[in-house]
């Protein structure tokens, strides 16, 4: 079970309350978690990753385990304690203004 | 009863004001999407309960939200706006050339001939059509892919199609404009496209009789007089009497032709409103006075209406989408400015008064007539 944590503007858009739990087959990865988060929550395309390219949006930022993951390779396993599920993966809004 | 729906787009969220055919006394819902830009509200005239919003930012891109109780909920529905193909390129402001990128929805326009169809405007200028009910988007890439496409280049506000005009009697025939391309006519549904941009002049292009270029703000119609056009240039206004085939200029007396919005009054085909604008730098109403001028010969001869409107120390402006009418007996005129105002008059502009004061910048008003 992997726990995900959206900001408070994505969590109005999926309609969830709080942390939103996934069940992953295979390797986490953040492209897995990421594809996981889209299926049950179709809503949430194209706001954390282009609809085509699946590149994540310039500002958003994922972060676990007190580390910036955002430019690490979508593919890459996510840390141990976020596949296991006692850390959340966080989707973050970057500090941009606005 | 009948009465109004006023759909207003701000910076920071979207609000739904409503009143009876007085127009004396509002209800002021919102914001929804707090925290969102607004850039466009539209209901459906063929099903009044029907709304599409724009609702976008930089942070989490583009959401599309439709409601089918008139604003009271929304659901989100298709915001997936891939241009058709290899996108190809045009021209950035500093002559290079830049892949075409979608940024946001500019304007919906829900058919007025089929109440499962909408289109889009985006930025980076297409046309996209949805045939239902916004659940899915397929460009009409004839536009796009024009031959003058690559020409094309963006304004200081983005290379946004933000116009679109059905043909009242003949679904196939479109108007679009684009800033700062120019505007452009379809007559078989959107697959090819005319430039119609004869009699622009636009003293930013080198080329004066150039077919595109020209940057257009906005274009409005009447429907009982699809033939005539009116429109708001960067500066000048401009008045077609065939189609867009050809324009001629019908600034006359206005204190500035620079402006962004323009609209048609709903009973009287050559009544024409603007919000004259001092100029392309100085975007705040001459001397600090807010004025919407009118005329009622189809431009040239203008009047100042101003009775309710500051006319001191007024810096504000209002943007190509935020001006709308009402089709009441005594048509309503309605207005949002970037300091928050909404003013509306309910006796074709004679009179104002805000409906609300201290909104986020508007960015759209339209106005839904309800019986």
């Amino acid at each position: 079970m992997i726990r995900v944590v959206l900001p408070a503007h994505l969590r109005t858009i999926a309609k969830v309350d709080g942390e939103v739990r996934l069940d992953l087959d295979g390797e986490v990865t953040q492209r897995a978690v990421l594809d996981a988060l889209e299926e049950r929550y179709p809503m949430l395309r194209g706001t954390i990753r282009d609809h085509g390219t699946k590149k994540r949006r310039a500002f958003v930022r994922f972060y676990a385990c007190e580390e910036d993951l955002s430019h690490e390779s979508p593919d890459s396993p996510l840390p141990e304690p976020v596949a296991r599920g006692t850390e959340p993966f966080l989707v973050i809004g970057a500090m941009a203004g606005g | 009863m009948s009465g109004v729906r006023v759909l207003v787009g701000t910076r920071k969220g979207a609000f739904v004001l409503t009143s009876d055919e007085a127009r004396k006394s509002w209800k002021v819902d919102g914001p929804h999407f707090a925290g969102w830009e607004i850039y466009h509200v539209k209901g459906s005239p063929l099903n009044p309960d029907r709304l599409y919003a724009s609702q976008s930012g930089g942070w989490f891109g583009q959401v599309v939200q439709r409601s089918d109780d008139g604003g009271a909920t929304w659901e989100t529905v298709g915001n997936d706006f891939s241009y058709d193909g290899v996108p190809g390129e045009h021209q950035w402001y500093d002559g290079s050339l830049r892949p075409w990128s979608f940024t946001r929805v500019w304007h919906f326009e829900p058919s007025m001939h089929d109440a499962d169809t909408v289109y889009a405007g985006i930025e980076d200028a297409a046309l996209f059509k949805s045939t239902d009910g916004g659940t899915s988007w397929t460009e009409l890439s004839g536009l796009r892919t024009h031959d003058t496409g690559k020409q094309w280049q963006p304004g200081a506000g983005g290379m946004c199609l933000h116009t679109v005009i059905e043909h009242p009697n003949d679904p196939d025939r479109l108007y679009v404009a684009i800033s700062a391309a120019g505007a452009f006519r379809t007559s078989d549904g959107g697959q090819s496209w005319q430039p119609i941009n004869k009699g622009l002049r636009s003293g930013e292009i080198p080329d004066q009789d150039s077919e595109v270029g020209h940057c257009v703000h906005r274009i409005d119609m009447h429907r009982s007089n699809p033939d005539v056009l009116y429109m708001q240039k960067h500066w000048d206004v401009m008045r077609s009497k065939d189609g867009g085939d050809t324009w001629h200029e019908v600034s006359g007396n206005l204190p500035t032709d620079f402006g962004f919005p323009i609209a048609v009054h709903a009973h009287e085909p050559e009544t024409v409103y603007v919000v004259p604008i001092k100029s392309d730098s100085e975007h705040f109403p001459p001397d600090g006075k807010l004025r919407v001028y009118r005329s009622r010969t189809g431009g040239d001869e203008w009047e100042a209406l101003t009775t309710g409107l500051p006319q001191d120390h007024c810096y504000v402006n209002v943007l190509r989408e935020a001006m709308s009418v009402d089709s009441l007996e005594s048509c309503g005129i309605y207005f949002g400015t970037t300091g928050g105002q909404v003013y509306a008059s309910a006796d074709s502009g004679e009179t104002w008064a805000p409906i609300v004061r201290d909104l986020p910048a508007v960015l759209s008003v339209e106005v839904q007539t309800l019986r």
